[in-house]
């Protein structure tokens, strides 16, 4: 193996279902119906998994909620918004943390 | 403004060489199994109500992704006598819709003549218009025209925002295209009980599908009303086809493979029961006749028997004829589907 991460490993994803196919059959069932348009519509649920797989990294929900966002009807402007706001929240979680280093800062310092 | 393949000169100018590509066996199972595995097998047309003429490639544009590598340096165009046969057969197979295409189809000088006798014999006439076109000198009463006659107007508009429609249309286009719309909406086409039908199309700006025909339109809608105060009848999604200058861009963007995997993984076959060949009969500007517009540019005549020439137009024979089919024909039966009027299932 040379890298971690193969784009044609996406494809394999069905796979994880062979050793049990009742738990994928269900993530599967669950998976699409969270997809599918109800409050929100399926194009910003797109733009949502696209955020979320900038928060959690994940190269292949990236390549895949790209293609998604795009085939919703999404564009780069949107889909870079989406971006920031997954950057925003993680960056503002690393921040928020800061509190809870004065509060310990402060009970040791004179 | 891009240049056409054959200014270019190259080699996917000719259709036998886009065929090659598309026919190799590696990329995804043949069209035809998927016909089979469907229970379609063989693929046949179920009558004409719509005769699709091509009247040239002709146009003021040159756009990406067009599949029939139209452009100004095009000169092939139909003739008054062609023209005339187109007429005849529409008439003697009581066929409902003439739907006008290119090239721009107004560039054609047989254009105004073809609509003017196709309206006064009752036939429903669409013409399948680039918007640009509207501005052009000397076709500056087109909106005019094409109200006077209750033409339905299909136009390309692939996204509303100018990056993206220019980037497949050319620098400018967008906003050239605002300006048509304006116009065609100011005659009152796009208006809902005005009579005069103003429909769009959306082709992916890429290699990707193209979303779900109702929000997309809803989109549309929405911001084309809030951004520009535009208004519109309906909404066309269609699927850019793997040929001529979309195939190009497919090989040259190191795209062709996903692509194709991709409209394959998405074949529907109620999409594949609803496809527009089973209705429509294409004619070239020379008069040939096709399955589809697509097979038109592919030089894939009707096949099997039935006639290949509008002089000998015989609708009996035509109208139940056997498809010709490729791999391209995936482009038709990915996801919700796609045909000239949008999305099929």
């Amino acid at each position: 193996m040379d890298t971690y991460y193969r784009p044609a490993d996406l494809q394999k994803f069905a796979e994880i279902g062979r050793a049990n196919e009742e738990l994928w059959n269900k993530f599967q069932a669950y998976y699409s119906a969270v997809f599918a348009e109800g409050a929100l519509t399926e194009r910003e649920k797109a733009l949502i998994a696209l955020a979320v797989a900038h928060a959690v990294q994940c190269p292949y929900c990236i390549d895949a909620y790209t293609q998604s966002c795009l085939e919703k009807g999404s564009n780069v402007e949107e889909m870079t918004e989406a971006v920031h706001v997954a950057c925003a929240i993680r960056g503002g979680a690393s921040l928020v943390h800061g509190v809870q280093m004065r509060n310990v800062a402060e009970k040791l310092s004179m | 403004m891009g240049l056409t393949l054959i200014a270019r000169a190259s080699p996917l100018a000719a259709p036998s060489e886009q065929l090659r590509i598309l026919g190799q066996g590696n990329t995804v199972p043949p069209f035809e199994e998927k016909i089979a595995e469907a229970g379609l097998a063989p693929l046949c047309a179920t009558g004409i109500s719509v005769l699709q003429v091509n009247v040239g490639k002709l146009c003021n544009q040159t756009c990406a992704h067009c599949h029939v590598d139209a452009g100004p340096d095009r000169r092939e165009q139909m003739s008054r006598e062609t023209a005339e046969l187109c007429l005849r057969a529409l008439e003697k197979g009581g066929i409902p819709t003439l739907d006008i295409t290119g090239g721009a189809p107004e560039l054609n000088p047989q254009f105004r003549w073809l609509v003017e006798r196709a309206r006064a014999l009752g036939h429903h006439v669409i013409d399948r218009c680039n918007l640009t076109v509207l501005l052009v000198t000397p076709q500056a009463d087109l909106p005019e025209f094409l109200a006077r006659h209750e033409v339905e107007i299909v136009a390309s508009l692939p996204y509303y925002r100018a990056a993206q429609t220019d980037a497949q249309r050319g620098a400018g286009v967008f906003e050239r295209s605002l300006a048509a719309l304006r116009k065609l909406n100011a005659l009152g086409y796009g208006h809902p009980d005005s009579g005069l039908t103003l429909n769009l199309v959306y082709n992916p700006v890429g290699a990707f599908l193209a979303p779900r025909q109702e929000a997309i339109e809803a989109q549309f809608r929405r911001e084309l009303d809030r951004r520009w105060g535009i208004v519109f009848n309906r909404l066309y999604t269609i699927t850019n086809m793997p040929i001529s200058r979309f195939l190009d861009y497919l090989l040259a963007s190191g795209n062709y493979q996903g692509y194709m995997e991709r409209l394959a993984s998405a074949f529907n076959p109620a999409a594949a029961a609803g496809v527009m060949c089973r209705y429509t009969l294409s004619v070239g500007w020379d008069g040939t006749l096709y399955d589809c517009d697509f097979n038109q540019m592919l030089d894939l005549p009707t096949g099997l028997g039935a006639p290949h020439h509008i002089r000998d137009f015989d609708p009996a024979r035509l109208a139940e004829r056997r498809i010709v089919t490729r791999n391209h024909c995936y482009g038709c039966t990915a996801g919700g589907g796609s045909s000239c009027a949008g999305s099929i299932s």
